[in-house]
């Protein structure tokens, strides 16, 4: 802006006598054509999601209805049926995911910022965190097979959740660790101030006054769990059932979920099967998306707090 | 609090109630402060003052060990408090910090309500009695009470800037430090706000000893008792703070014993 300003100026000495714009002037033109040329890209960037929402729409819109939701999967040639079962499992294994990762992620992230922000356990662990944000999804599930499906014996909601908690993991971490550095200076010292502990410090005044920017965080990850199929492949499978089997909540089977239903019914050649696929697509993006307005709803409320 | 000592506050035979006995105050191998050596009188407002870079907020900050939170500071000499130097080893910092309450030169409530502001040294404490009275009675004394006492539950960051400083002084005596340090405390503030901070810290030495730190020489000469001038060597780029002068404020403003105060006061350098 000020840059923009001094060159009409500058301009203004040495030619032209007029303050007014002019789109002959070449660094005008240039601007003009650059701002054209950013709508333009940002238009583009929304184009995918707005083409997929626009099919989902219309191919599962009309597959809709209450059934969907409270209905057991259908077998081959069967009409109707629904996914319910699946929206419980992806719900209960995100819950676990989440129940994994955000302790030990905002604790990581009060380790790193907090009490060990210049030692070198810190500067090794923010390596690894950030490597593990570019770890291919389905490594995690090569890792959750090994580590509980192998052990525990079978496919299950839980060995589900550590994968999909380690996806989580990175985004909480870097999300609380950068909350955490928002908190001004000024409020520790007030805290240090007034005869706080370190830990008095972080866990009464910069981890409340931080965690409505980690939520932001926890809730980008838990949209991208939400979403996440090959994590799942060979952890909690799928299954046709209700989580909950003759009264009781059974964890420790192959547990459904919308991603797998959407991976395993859309290359079905079942007509209802495709249709179902379609809708349970439409659903999983509705909560993806609604993941993400909780989040920046709360991120947005954060800056009206602090004003 | 297993190393903590208790100073006894009461026995006011001795004046003095920290006694600064800094010889050098060092950032790393950066000398910032050296041979400053200041007492703070009991139920007294001492005001520091003297041009930018001269380590005033640095000996201040060192009288409740504020600066232990920056990386490589170190200091050379002692800091006695009730006749104990808090640099001594065993001495707990954050023991040191319940009896000598701080205000900074930003307000900077914690976003959390007015009431739990106030409540949070006491909470801290885990004070046994009635939480309630002692907000008020912090506030009252804080002359915030008449314009908070109707929204306690709102955020202590939806006050003004004036107000936000008055909770934060009103945060700081809840829990009845023996001395309060002031980092420049009106900085921030516009003059009808700075005028109620400087009725409010005369009103405050009856009960507390102040310490304050302040760019503004006229409010030093308004409130404080006694006034230190510090000075500052300019050594290639680095600078260097040292005591010029101590006195009462009257003698250090009107007759100067030296010819740097005296330029300072008149304006020569700032």
């Amino acid at each position: 802006m000020s840059r923009q300003r001094r060159d009409n100026g500058n301009n203004g000495d040495s030619g032209g006598s007029t303050l007014r714009r002019s789109w002959r002037r070449p660094h005008t033109l240039l601007s003009g054509t650059l701002t054209g040329l950013a709508w333009l890209i940002a238009l583009l960037a929304c184009a995918p999601l707005f083409s997929v929402l626009y099919m989902l729409v219309v191919k599962g819109g009309a597959r809709l209805g209450t059934e969907v939701f409270t209905e057991l999967p259908p077998v081959a040639f069967e009409p109707g049926g629904g996914f319910g079962n699946a929206i419980v499992g992806t719900a209960v294994m995100v819950a676990i995911a989440a129940a994994l990762s955000v302790p030990s992620g905002i604790l990581t992230a009060l380790y790193l910022r907090e009490f060990g922000r210049s030692t070198r356990i810190a500067s090794v662990a923010r390596f690894c965190i950030k490597t593990l944000t570019g770890m291919p999804s389905i490594l995690a599930g090569v890792f959750a097979y090994a580590a509980v499906v192998l052990l525990t014996g079978g496919y299950s909601a839980p060995a589900g959740g550590v994968a999909l908690a380690l996806l989580m993991l990175p985004t909480v971490v870097l999300t609380a660790e950068e909350a955490l550095g928002m908190v001004p200076k000024a409020t520790r010292e007030a805290a240090y101030g007034l005869g706080c502990t370190p830990t008095q410090v972080a866990l009464k005044v910069v981890l409340p006054e931080a965690l409505p920017g980690a939520m932001t965080g926890i809730m980008l990850a838990v949209a991208r769990a939400s979403g996440e199929t090959a994590p799942l492949l060979f952890t909690a499978l799928f299954s046709d059932y209700w989580i909950n089997q003759l009264g009781r909540i059974e964890l420790m089977e192959p547990t459904a979920s919308l991603a797998v239903l959407i991976y395993n019914y859309s290359g079905m050649p079942f007509e209802n099967q495709i249709e179902l696929a379609w809708a349970a697509s439409l659903v999983l993006v509705v909560l993806v998306m609604l993941f993400n307005a909780a989040g920046r709803a709360l991120s947005t409320n954060q800056g009206r707090d602090r004003q | 609090m297993t190393a903590a000592v208790e100073p006894d506050t009461t026995s006011g035979s001795d004046a003095t109630v920290i006694d600064c006995r800094l010889d050098k105050l060092y950032y790393g191998d950066f000398l910032a402060v050296r041979d400053s050596h200041v007492p703070v009188a009991r139920g007294r407002i001492t005001g520091f003052i003297g041009p930018s870079g001269c380590g005033k907020s640095s000996v201040l900050r060192c009288f409740n060990r504020t600066n232990d939170l920056i990386d490589n500071f170190s200091i050379e000499g002692r800091v006695l408090f009730e006749g104990e130097d808090i640099y001594a080893d065993g001495i707990d910092p954050v023991a040191v910090r319940r009896f000598i309450g701080m205000v900074f030169q930003q307000p900077n409530p914690f976003a959390m309500s007015i009431f739990d502001n106030v409540a949070f040294g006491l909470r801290i404490n885990r004070y046994k009695g009635d939480l309630a009275e002692r907000v008020e009675m912090a506030l009252r004394q804080a002359a915030l009470w008449d314009e908070v006492k109707d929204k306690l539950k709102r955020s202590g960051l939806s006050l003004s800037g004036g107000q936000q400083q008055r909770l934060c002084i009103a945060r700081a005596i809840a829990t009845s430090p023996a001395v309060l340090l002031m980092d420049e405390p009106c900085s921030a503030l516009d003059p009808i706000a700075t005028r109620r901070i400087e009725e409010l810290m005369l009103t405050l030495k009856e009960r507390y000893t102040i310490a304050l730190v302040t760019h503004n020489m006229q409010q030093a000469r308004r409130v404080a008792d006694h006034t230190a001038f510090m000075g500052v060597d300019i050594d290639g780029g680095r600078r260097t703070g040292y005591l010029v002068e101590y006195a009462d404020t009257q003698t250090l403003f009107e007759n100067p014993r030296e010819a740097l105060t005296r330029e300072y006061l008149r304006g020569k350098f700032s």
